[in-house]
């Protein structure tokens, strides 16, 4: 369990200012964490508080400024060792259209795999595999564009799932779609972890998504300011508060109400409230 | 509405046509597109339309898809037999050949414009014909990576064959995507008041641009988040790339390709030996008694 896959040292991140006089817009300010393997890690934080950026050193495709960003002992500073990291870290992103590649659904979860250079009959059987564990299988002929937000967002994590990396960073991964295809794409998320043993960074801002990890890390305005079990980060609610940060809804309720206990779920909300009235929950 | 697009025009089928390696039916298509402008005759043209029909019946293809795609140029085929019927004169046999006489000889029609008229009718019918069902039976990824992999041998000319079949690929991926998105982008101004639909082509012309380019910043902005998801895996060019669907040629490949030398030798053969025979016998028979 502590074994550490990801590890983050001291790590600062600017984009550089197109204007070569005026100094570029810092994201990361000095950011140390560790993720270890088997872990599913939530990464909270609103807008620009730089938790994409993060996001996107850990599988290489941005170098950090300072610091050093190291995925299973390999330190990306050639291109070479990007790709070499990127084997190991796959990536989802915000935008289920832009990341399909191919006009058929089996051809795009290949892609990953034809990258790497994997032998034509293990990429069948890799495809059909990760379009199976993610529920698509019987519409592998389809054209992406046919299909639903949520249903092209599994395909996304389908072409990571047959590359067979060992860590998913997933930015953002609902945030364009509906509530069904949320609950599909999280369905699957906590399945690749949970069944698969795929270390999984979930990049984002639904305290709801957030609850369901094994640790959440939120940031703000280029900073980790907290790092613990969803229990411990969402206990303080008046300090999100002041981060412009919500916690999940049956958590504020509970806490309005005066319960000390830290709830995360509509259920066990409706558990507690039930007991408290002295009734049972039905 | 433009959600159903599909792209290019296949028609989904599990026939003969459907299962062949898209390569050999791109060389075969080529082929017998250079074929039908070696045909001089009506009877090695006869060859030709046999061949199209027995593709077409092996297809499984539905008569009425095949004459969609002969619709478009309907117009270009009326219009390219006037031409000829008015324009070409001359003729195509021995003794009279002038069928017709208008206005002191303004307008004429000679035997050749009607020969060539005909000719060139049944020969582009034949050509659009025989290309849709290429288009009708190959999806355009699998005609893009069969074209990858024919012109591969241009690699030693330094020339990035896989890169653009990759661009290929990339474009038809994102048309539907692109058309959403123009669809979107309409709504959007017309929400705001943006008239599209009344004023001269200048004005409407003008009207385009407020749409225009917020399709090309967002295409930008797709171009750099799709690279960036490919990098992220692991793409690096045409390198060190396998492919998972490999293409094999199998026996009915090669028997279609026997099939095809067979009928090109006989459009050969029958160039030199059944030259304009047919067709004089067929001018006499209907238009030079009558008239």
């Amino acid at each position: 369990m502590s074994e550490k896959l990801i590890e983050i040292k001291n790590v600062t991140y600017t984009y550089e200012s197109e204007n070569e006089s005026r100094p570029g817009y810092t994201v990361l300010k000095d950011v140390s964490v560790d993720i270890n393997k088997g872990e599913f890690v939530a990464v909270m934080g609103h807008n620009g508080s730089g938790k994409s950026t993060l996001a996107r050193l850990c599988n290489a495709i941005f170098e950090p400024t300072e610091g050093t960003v190291t995925v299973k002992g390999i330190t990306a500073d050639t291109e070479e060792k990007g790709d070499e990291i990127r084997r190991i870290v796959g990536m989802v992103f915000q935008n289920p259209d832009n990341q399909i590649v191919a006009t058929v659904v089996e051809d795009d979860v290949a892609f990953g795999p034809e990258n790497l250079g994997v032998e034509p009959s293990e990429i069948r059987r890799r495809v059909d595999d990760a379009l199976k564990s993610v529920n698509m299988y019987d519409l592998r002929e389809r054209e992406p564009h046919k299909l639903s937000g949520g249903q092209k967002q599994r395909v996304a994590i389908a072409g990571v799932i047959a590359m067979q990396t060992e860590c998913i960073i997933l930015d953002e991964p609902t945030a364009m779609l509906d509530p069904m295809g949320r609950k599909e794409v999280i369905k699957t998320i906590q399945r690749l972890n949970k069944e698969m043993g795929i270390t999984v960074l979930l990049i984002t801002h639904f305290m709801e998504e957030a609850a369901l990890a094994d640790r959440i890390i939120v940031m703000d305005s280029g900073k980790i300011i907290d790092d613990g079990t969803p229990e411990e980060v969402f206990s303080k609610v008046d300090f999100l508060r002041a981060h412009k940060l919500d916690v999940p809804d049956s958590t504020e309720l509970c806490h309005n109400l005066g319960i000390k206990e830290h709830v995360l779920t509509a259920d066990e909300c409706v558990r507690k409230i039930a007991s408290l009235l002295g009734g049972e929950a039905v | 509405m433009i959600r159903d697009i599909t792209f290019g025009q296949y028609y989904p089928g599990k026939s003969l046509l459907h299962r062949m390696d898209p390569r050999m039916k791109l060389v075969l298509t080529f082929a017998l597109i250079v074929f039908m402008f070696v045909c001089k005759s009506f009877a090695s043209l006869a060859v030709i339309v046999l061949l199209t029909v027995i593709a077409v019946a092996l297809s499984g293809v539905p008569l009425k898809v095949i004459f969609k795609s002969i619709k478009p140029i309907l117009i270009i085929l009326i219009f390219t037999a006037l031409l000829n019927i008015f324009y070409t004169h001359g003729t195509v046999q021995n003794g009279d050949a002038l069928w017709i006489s208008f206005l002191n000889g303004k307008i004429e029609i000679w035997d050749k414009g009607v020969y060539t008229a005909v000719f060139t009718m049944v020969r582009i019918v034949a050509l659009v014909v025989i290309s849709s069902l290429l288009t009708y039976t190959t999806t355009p990824t699998m005609l893009t990576d069969a074209l990858e992999r024919l012109l591969s041998p241009l690699k030693i000319f330094h020339i990035k064959v896989h890169t653009l079949a990759m661009m290929m690929t990339l474009a038809l991926r994102f048309i539907p995507t692109l058309i959403e998105e123009i669809e979107r982008i309409m709504n959007a101004q017309k929400a705001r008041g943006a008239d599209l639909e009344t004023g001269g082509i200048v004005e409407r012309a003008k009207a385009l641009v407020p749409i225009f380019i917020p399709l090309m910043v967002s295409s930008f902005r797709r171009a750099y988040e799709l690279a960036l998801a490919m990098t992220c895996r692991c793409y690096t060019g045409g390198e060190g790339r396998t492919r998972m669907k490999q293409m094999k040629m199998k026996g009915r490949d090669l028997v279609c390709l026997f099939v095809c030398l067979a009928f090109a030798a006989g459009i050969i053969v029958l160039n030199y030996f059944a030259k304009h025979e047919t067709f004089s016998i067929f001018g006499m028979l209907f238009f030079k008694q009558v008239i």
